[in-house]
């Protein structure tokens, strides 16, 4: 009998053409170098006790050596300009090459922030011009440019908020803030580290916020409602205006969380649904890189009743053009502080400019409505073999649940292995945590019908084989990714952080 | 005395004036491999439905609610090195926290082990 493919062991441990490769520590040695270096003249040290005690064994690798090192650990990634990647909530589309090229002029790639502000008056533009964009995309009047990520951005416009609690004198009564319970992991985190009561709201069985539970927890010391729209089940909320009037009545502010907005941009205004404060991910909605890739962006937009506390620092034009401002205290300016040392993502800011200006306004609703349109198509592709929680349609993620699983040996877990030997990165699983078993996927905007197509045919195909006992493609998954199935639990466990050498771990022992 | 249970998988358990609390062997199940444990110190007073205790898994990371009101004398310890605990006796030496009651009184509206029993079998 033929030896099946994955179980082949080869003389050297690779597999074809993809290479096995060690740590660069295993395979380095002090020895080497890429370069000739002339000897180092004698020299009086003045380290004295700063002197290093020993050698620091920095491994050394030919140009070639570290080329294949990185190239070769690089191949084992999976990345969205290799295929179909459906990490729902995370967005991940493709990055047009046009930013990157917008990114890399000599103008803004070569520039520093302590540069004399007269000498970036073409950077300190492109930050006002994006600035109007995401002003005018969102219905809002301000704009807190600085904020580094999503997180970071939710913790701008709820301080933002703090600020305006605190200039009404209410902060010692206004002190809980309302969270649904499908809402991602970092709005709690963000309340409770500005030091505010979590308090969590149930969901209703179409799985929106459940209203009337949202108005009975009302009160006048609510500071704020942290509301995802559309949510992490992939569905508008409804009642989002009748939710901000009530909260507005009762004197609390509206964080509207904007990781979702790129299945509304061009369609909806946030400031139009009473949204206070919203962070803008621009490495969602406008295409800057992510998911270890680069650094995100998460501006702010802020409501009138928040803008004076918005952070340093912004841009202002002037009569000598524009400036950056770093310093303010005036009756239209309350700053609440500032969250960067510089000015934030520059490099961020140029590519989701340059991604809004080559869409246009009528190009980025397009974007909103094809990632919605695929979105449904795969919901509506699936959902007879497997098990969708809520009614649709959805907007731009479709959730599934595990309950079409229950005769099957397998769990979600096992599926997402067995996907990743067909090709595909799974989706994301078990959030929200509101479903049992969750599938999260987002196919946004990138793919074609003959990319969706294939994948909903891979996935039926899986489907099919769960539930005919074909148990060992799941349980024995994956099978031909450079790695078989890792122990998560004693990593979680029991993690080594620390790579340490065989003589070192000898020596603890 | 028998055990109390939550409708959010707790198990309390009254012995004298102090109760320990837990999480069900449902919830384990539920949440798979714990790989994290949090436990309160002693002498946090917490109210009926307060978080008290945080348990992660490779799933996901939870709460677990004060069953009734009162204040913790002792945390469990052990659960801090072999979080493992949880799911292999989450009954007896996976315990979370002991407290002393308020009211032990609020203990009559929790359900008995037949009517936990029951309720488990309608999420399933």
């Amino acid at each position: 009998m033929t030896q099946k493919m994955s179980e082949k062991k080869t003389f050297t441990g690779n597999r074809g053409l993809q290479l096995e490769e060690a740590l660069i520590f295993e395979i380095g040695s002090y020895d080497n170098c890429g370069v000739d270096l002339e000897d180092v003249p004698p020299v009086e040290s003045r380290l004295g006790a700063c002197a290093a005690q020993g050698d620091i064994d920095l491994p050394g690798l030919s140009e070639p050596e570290a080329m294949r090192h990185f190239v070769r650990l690089s191949q084992k990634n999976h990345a969205i300009d290799a295929g179909l990647y459906p990490l729902g909530s995370c967005t991940m589309k493709h990055n047009p090459r046009l930013n990157e090229k917008m990114a890399r002029l000599p103008g803004f790639s070569d520039i520093h922030p302590l540069q004399p502000q007269a000498t970036v008056q073409g950077a300190l533009e492109l930050m006002d011009e994006l600035a109007h964009w995401l002003k005018t995309l969102t219905g809002m009047p301000e704009v807190a440019l600085s904020p580094k990520a999503g997180a970071h951005g939710e913790l701008c416009g709820m301080m933002a908020i703090r600020a305006a609690i605190e200039a009404k004198g209410e902060l010692a009564t206004r002190t809980r803030v309302l969270v649904p319970e499908s809402a991602h992991g970092t709005n709690p985190a963000t309340a409770a580290l500005l030091g505010f009561k979590v308090d969590g709201i149930p969901a209703d069985p179409s799985g929106r916020v459940d209203l009337a539970a949202f108005k009975e927890k009302l009160g006048d010391d609510v500071a704020a409602i942290m509301l995802t729209n559309p949510n992490t089940c992939g569905l508008f909320e409804r009642d989002i205006i009748e939710i901000a009037d009530a909260l507005h009545e009762a004197g609390g502010y509206f964080y509207c969380d904007g990781a979702n907005f790129n299945a509304i941009v061009g369609r909806v205004r946030p400031g139009d649904l009473g949204v206070d404060a919203m962070h803008i991910n621009l490495h969602k909605t406008f295409s800057t890189p992510h998911g270890g890739g680069g650094p995100g962006s998460g501006p702010t937009v802020l409501s009138e009743r928040l803008a004076p506390f918005a952070p340093l620092p912004y841009v202002e034009k002037g009569a000598d053009g524009l400036r950056l401002v770093e310093n303010n205290g005036d009756a239209a300016h309350q700053p609440f502080g500032r969250m960067v040392a510089f000015h934030g993502q520059m490099g961020m800011y140029v590519r989701a400019l340059s991604y809004m200006m080559s869409h246009g306004a009528d190009g980025l609703r397009q974007v909103a409505e094809d990632a919605v349109l695929n979105a449904n198509y795969i919901l509506a592709s699936l959902k007879d073999v497997m098990s969708a929680p809520f009614e649709g349609p959805c907007m731009h993620e479709a959730l599934f649940d595990d309950s079409w699983m229950k005769d099957t040996d397998i769990d979600t877990l096992d599926f997402a292995k067995a996907m990743i030997d067909e090709g595909y990165h799974p989706m994301t699983m078990y959030f929200p945590l509101v479903v049992h078993g969750a599938m999260l996927i987002e196919p946004t905007e990138t793919e074609s019908k003959a990319a969706l197509d294939l994948f909903i045919a891979t996935m039926r195909d899986l489907v099919r084989g769960a539930k005919e006992g074909e148990t060992d493609r799941f349980k024995n998954a994956p099978e031909l990714a450079p790695r078989r199935r890792l122990d998560e639990t004693l990593a979680a466990r029991s993690p080594v952080l620390r790579w340490q050498s065989p003589e070192a771990k000898q020596a603890a022992e | 005395m028998s055990k109390k249970f939550t409708k959010d998988h707790e198990w309390i358990s009254l012995d004298g004036e102090i109760a320990t609390v837990g999480i069900t062997d449902y919830a384990q199940a539920q949440l798979g491999d714990v790989v994290f444990v949090e436990v309160p110190e002693a002498g946090r007073q917490v109210s009926k439905g307060d978080d008290a205790a945080v348990v992660e898994s490779v799933k996901a990371a939870s709460e677990v609610y004060a069953p009734v009101s009162g204040e913790v004398v002792e945390g469990n310890g052990a659960l801090e090195g072999n979080p493992a605990l949880v799911n292999e006796d989450a009954d007896e030496s996976g315990w979370f926290f002991k407290m002393k009651l308020a009211d032990a009184g609020e203990l009559d509206g929790l359900m008995d082990e037949a009517a936990y029993a029951a309720y488990v079998k309608e999420l399933d």
